[in-house]
């Protein structure tokens, strides 16, 4: 079991990262998206790897269900030819680089004082079988207000987004 | 069998059969459910259908099969190789994944989640992929908007088909398709008795996730060719196919367990709300009326002109009998198997009846135009969905408080939703007509 596990956490990882990797480098917008779908995808099963079933649900169901059906909808309308031969690197791109050398030696550093960690413990079975309701719970008992906020801004930018769209409601 | 295979693969064994099964049956079963829908449509327009292949056509599926495997396969020259490639897998691997966590009777399920109907839903969203990437892959302008028209449809009917669902899960308490059926068990009632606005969304919902008539604008013929597949032929061609037959027997299969009570049988808890009644000779039904196929194809038989159409006609009336056989000796059987096997016939049992509504609202109803679709989808369904739930939770609390019972705290929901739909067609009708007039 717990070389089953880890194997699932590494790849999965993997997975990840070079899709991620792969979507950034891509000059094709809609070979991009498929990327970004499979690191998603990915992420989600790391979730699920962690016995968070709820998390991976959600997360599938937003983001690869949701938003980047949206995404990909909008982008088959653009026009393939013109993002082919745009320019991907301006001119900054040292500046940019250099940037990412230092938040990637923070983040191997990070890794490195924490390495013990990278032999996964030992996966206790059924931490939670029910997770679903401890999300609920949690939602509606311990985090109401911040909830409630949320759902509210969420209700804000869909009727101005409605009200902006359209002129005559 | 526990001292043949090592304790730590044993739980996977029984799913691991049960996935091969599945994944070799549905196949066939798709091609099965082309028939049915070709013999409904033919007898609703009174016509014979297929007639040639095997006895009244019933061999037509695998010839068909058949011949989309030996077409040629075209894969236009602007196309983009991979994803048109790719595309077809996506649709097909997500309909089949699906199967994965739906229960075909008590004990015939690969996997019980506790988030099943989630599961469900999410996976089979996801073949949406195949359809609007394989359409933006053909290069063609067909395809390209028989997919963006197919992503809108099922962003919009998702929501409604969704909020349907929740009506229900607010009942049931649980998320797992064995509890949501086991919830229906226990309250003495199937849920679309309960909930009966919460079918009707879903059923409206679930035919146009499936692009089916009279929702089936992605692959409108008389406008857009056949939509996203229009540059597709042969064995990719077929994969779509499946796809879509395979997903019209999942948004069944979520239909009959969440609202037509699963595996149960009808009546299934009667004589725990009614004691002293018995009504357990409805479990002999499933056999007489197998019993009785078998007699009719038997008579059939040797009317048959070729010989053999004979012989196929008399194998089908041999397997009704292995069938009824099978069922009747499930009588006698403990309870679990007994359950085991008469559960998978009442579950089929629902989803061909629900198919049937399928094929039934193809061969009734035009096909609506895009702006009517959007309109029905946002300005009815949705919020009508948002009232019905909302209702449900209204009945939640009269049963708790006041302790109504399970039917009698649904029925004022019921009513108030019904003069909400009432209310939004009234105002929705003459909304349409100026538009018509704006020529919009």
């Amino acid at each position: 079991m717990y070389v089953l596990n880890s194997i699932l956490f590494y790849f999965f990882s993997a997975l990840a990262i070079a899709s991620a990797i792969l979507m950034v480098t891509r000059r094709n917008i809609v070979h991009a998206a498929v990327f970004l779908i499979t690191t998603l995808l990915a992420t989600a099963g790391i979730f699920l790897q962690l016995q968070a079933e709820f998390l991976f649900i959600v997360q599938v169901i937003l983001y690869v269900g949701g938003i980047m059906v949206l995404f990909v909808f909008v982008i088959m309308l653009v026009n393939l030819d013109v993002s082919m031969r745009l320019v991907q690197f301006n001119r900054q791109w040292f500046v940019a680089g250099a940037l990412a050398l230092v938040l990637g030696a923070q983040v191997l550093f990070a890794v490195w004082a924490g390495r013990a960690s990278l032999r996964l413990p030992a996966m206790q079975v059924d931490i939670s079988p029910k997770n679903t309701e401890a999300v609920a719970d949690a939602l509606f008992s311990k985090y109401m207000l911040p909830f409630e906020i949320a759902s509210i801004l969420l209700l804000v930018a869909m009727i101005g987004a409605v009200v902006m769209a359209k002129r005559r409601v | 069998m526990g001292h043949l295979i090592p304790q730590a693969i044993l739980p996977y064994v029984l799913p691991v059969v049960y996935a091969v099964v599945i994944v070799m049956v549905l196949p066939l079963l798709a091609g099965y459910i082309v028939l049915m829908e070709r013999k409904v449509m033919a007898d609703m327009q009174a016509r014979l259908g297929p007639m040639r292949v095997g006895p009244h056509g019933l061999l037509q599926p695998i010839a068909d099969a058949v011949k989309l495997l030996l077409k040629e396969d075209i894969i236009p020259e602007n196309a983009d190789r991979l994803m048109f490639w790719l595309a077809p897998l996506v649709s097909v691997t997500m309909a089949l994944l699906a199967y994965s966590a739906l229960p075909i009777g008590p004990a015939f399920q690969i996997a019980d989640l506790n988030i099943g109907l989630l599961f469900i839903l999410a996976i089979s969203s996801l073949g949406i992929y195949g359809i609007v990437l394989g359409g933006w892959a053909s290069n063609s302008h067909y395809s390209l908007l028989g997919a963006l028209r197919s992503a809108a449809q099922l962003v919009s009917y998702e929501t409604a088909a969704g909020l349907g669902l929740v009506s229900v899960l607010l009942l049931a308490g649980s998320l797992s398709m064995k509890d949501i059926v086991q919830a229906q068990m226990d309250q003495g009632v199937w849920f679309i008795f309960s909930v009966p606005f919460g079918f009707f969304i879903y059923l409206v919902g679930s035919i146009a996730e499936t692009n089916r008539a009279p929702f089936d604008l992605p692959e409108a013929e008389s406008e857009l060719v056949a939509g996203y597949m229009t540059e597709y032929s042969g064995f990719r061609w077929s994969l779509y196919f499946l796809a879509e037959y395979a997903n019209m027997v999942i948004v069944a299969g979520i239909a009959t367990t969440v609202f037509l009570g699963g595996w149960l049988r009808p009546l299934a808890s009667f004589h725990e709300h009614f004691p002293g009644t018995s009504i357990e000779w409805l479990d002999a039904f499933p056999s007489l009326l197998t019993l009785g196929v078998a007699f009719y194809c038997l008579s059939l038989a040797p009317k048959q002109p070729v010989k053999i159409q004979k012989i196929v006609m008399l194998a089908v009336a041999i397997l009704c009998f292995i069938l009824s056989g099978a069922l009747l000796a499930a009588l006698f059987a403990p309870t679990r198997v007994l359950q085991g096997i008469h559960g998978a016939f009442w579950f089929m049992a629902k989803v061909f009846a629900y198919l049937y509504a399928f094929l039934w609202f193809r061969f009734t109803f035009p096909r609506y135009r895009f702006d009517q679709l959007m309109r029905l989808g946002w300005r009815f369904l949705i919020p009508l969905a948002l009232v019905n739930v909302i209702g449900v939770g209204v009945a939640i609390v009269l049963r708790q408080q006041l302790g109504w019972g399970p039917v009698a705290s649904l029925i004022p929901t019921t009513l108030a939703t019904l003069g909400v739909a009432i209310w939004l067609a009234k105002d929705d009708a003459p909304a349409a007509t100026v538009q018509t007039a704006d020529g919009e």
